[in-house]
């Protein structure tokens, strides 16, 4: 038994058909139009940015040579030794990656101490004063838009070479990502426990540190952790520019050429990284549920 | 007349007695709170020390940053404005043809990294963990081994951020796919389209919204770094930038460092409206 499909009048069909078509061709010829765009972006990129695909042919074989001479030679005769070889300065290099840990936990205290602060002055429910809040939002502004690396060339002029410069520098850039995102969460608190204190009889104060602070601190360590994973990182590069930690051997390395020496400290940084990661991983996790906030 | 219900006797210290256990914070729990506290402050004592940073290095040190920044002021070209400009569109190219790169590396990478289009356990834990490693070494590392490779210039810094971009995109793209729905691909693969098709039209109407707003995300973000990756010499601002601290001349910086927040301001705009435009009113705010 066949059953019956029901189908639609001829002149019917053929309008839908005509609409469908219709549809298709101008979807069509937005993806060209948008395709076209890029391409022509591209080309003018291209010629902008020099780029010469001869180049990077001509040194491709350079590039994957590069990375088979950074692997060091490790023979199973002599594993050891290779080893004690490859990391020949292992100790030096690991005070290096100390300090580089400890200026990313100063940057980040320094920037935490002072975007809490700030925030809390400017954010609108609690200190509602509009000019105050404008100027504090554009000084964030100004702190998570310029490099680190810029203030951290700045900053080695004037304080000398040195890991100052980089704990300052790393801890201006925190203070401006961070202080963001605290006048967020300040501004986004449930209010009633404020006005519970305040109705209770607490002062300012006392609503501030018992309706506050109980529903932000969780959120604002938990950012701040997170902004110290990114700090690691950060300070590990910061020694291009003189200014203190790992980075300054790594730059070293990698213009020198010691292609044995960029593999050895590339692994202990990415293996303290993701040390640090997964601590405060979780940590974080314990101390509130937010993943995908950076 | 009946007598009023009975009150209890109002008596602040009879009520605190009661609740003492919930009105005080337990001993151990503020033990912890003093005990961070006091951690927190040792560690950065001790930082302070180890780093050998010094009140005597601080004073000096701000007396001379603000001589600087009283040499900033007022920016000046110092007739370098044409030169600057063109630094800052070689910038913007290298950001834009490094995303745009990186996102053609990654999309096929993101394939074979996703649980649901890549059944091989092997594969899948070889190209996540390389990802992870490319993702591990930061930007201005791969600008500084692409100078080595292919010379001093803007294709150095266009190379550093499609690689290091890859790493990034591939493991957001792979989370994308991860999350999407299996029916429309199991419908394609029913109708019998085979597994190119699936992709095609099971899977991109799918990730194609997401996997635009994160390239146009990241383009912002590399407009960033690709401002100081001039500094190892891989092109862009950075290189003037860091010439023109290098020999003090302030007034040409505080005028290169406006002319980086003004484009970055601007490329944020931009790209802002491109993605509400292709996502929504809605979902544009939630980046990621």
């Amino acid at each position: 038994m066949i059953a019956g499909i029901p189908s639609l009048p001829q002149h019917q069909l053929e309008r839908l058909r005509v609409g469908y078509e219709r549809e298709v061709v101008r979807r069509r010829r937005r993806v060209l139009a948008v395709l076209g765009t890029l391409f022509v972006l591209v080309l003018a990129a291209s010629r902008c940015g020099e780029v010469d695909i001869a180049n990077l042919l001509h040194h491709l074989s350079g590039l994957t040579s590069y990375f088979g001479r950074i692997i060091p030679t490790l023979r199973m005769t002599h594993f050891s030794a290779d080893i004690a070889d490859w990391y020949w300065n292992f100790s030096g290099w690991l005070k290096l990656l100390f300090d580089t840990v400890l200026t990313a936990y100063l940057a980040t205290l320094i920037g935490t101490l002072g975007a809490g602060l700030l925030a809390s002055v400017a954010a609108a429910n609690l200190a509602p004063n509009a000019i105050v809040r404008w100027c504090v939002k554009r000084l964030f502004e100004f702190c998570r838009t310029v490099p680190d690396l810029v203030f951290a060339l700045l900053f080695v002029s004037a304080f000398g070479l040195g890991p100052l410069a980089g704990v300052l520098a790393i801890g201006i850039h925190s203070f401006g990502t961070l202080g963001k995102l605290f006048i967020e969460v300040i501004e986004n608190i449930d209010m009633k426990p404020i006005d519970g204190v305040r109705s209770a009889g607490g002062s300012f104060a006392t609503a501030v540190r018992f309706g506050a602070l109980p529903q932000v601190l969780p959120i604002l360590a938990s950012y701040s952790l997170l902004r110290f994973e990114i700090n690691v990182r950060a300070s590990s590069i910061i020694g291009f520019v003189g200014a203190g930690g790992i980075g300054q051997d790594l730059f070293v390395a990698i213009r020198k050429f010691y292609y044995s020496d960029v593999s050895a400290i590339l692994l202990m940084i990415i293996v303290a990284v993701s040390i640090i990661d997964l601590a405060t991983e979780r940590v974080r996790h314990r101390l509130a549920p937010i993943e995908t906030l950076a | 007349m009946t007598a009023p219900p009975a009150i209890l006797p109002f008596d602040a210290a009879t009520v605190l007695e009661r609740h003492r256990e919930l009105l005080t914070n337990s001993s151990r729990r503020r033990a912890a709170g003093w005990g961070g506290l006091t951690g927190v402050l040792l560690l950065a004592m001790f930082s302070v020390w180890w780093l050998d940073i010094s009140i005597r290095q601080i004073l000096p040190g701000l007396g001379e940053l603000a001589k600087f920044v009283g040499l900033m002021i007022p920016p000046s070209t110092g007739g370098h404005l044409p030169l600057f400009v063109r630094s800052m569109l070689e910038t913007l190219a290298i950001a834009f043809l490094g995303t745009l790169i990186a996102a053609c590396l990654a999309a096929p990478l993101s394939l074979i990294a996703a649980a649901n289009t890549t059944p091989s356990l092997l594969l899948r834990f070889a190209v996540r963990r390389a990802l992870d490693t490319i993702r591990g070494i930061d930007t201005l590392i791969w600008a500084l081994v692409f100078v080595g490779v292919v010379g001093l210039g803007p294709f150095a810094g266009i190379l550093a951020i499609a690689v290091s971009d890859t790493g990034s995109l591939g493991k957001l793209f792979s989370e994308a796919i991860e999350s999407t729905q299996s029916r429309q691909r199991e419908t394609v693969i029913a109708s019998g389209g085979g597994a190119a098709l699936a992709i095609r039209f099971g899977l991109m109407p799918q990730v194609l919204p997401v996997i635009a707003s994160q390239i146009l995300y990241f383009f912002e973000s590399n407009t960033r770094s690709a401002t100081i990756i001039g500094i190892v010499g891989a092109g862009g601002i950075g290189l003037q930038l860091s010439e023109q601290i290098r020999t003090y001349n302030f007034d040409q910086v505080a005028l290169i460092v406006l002319l980086i927040l003004v484009t970055v301001a601007a490329i944020d705009w931009i790209s802002g409206m491109l993605r509400s435009a292709m996502i929504g009113r809605n979902q544009a705010t939630s980046r990621i």
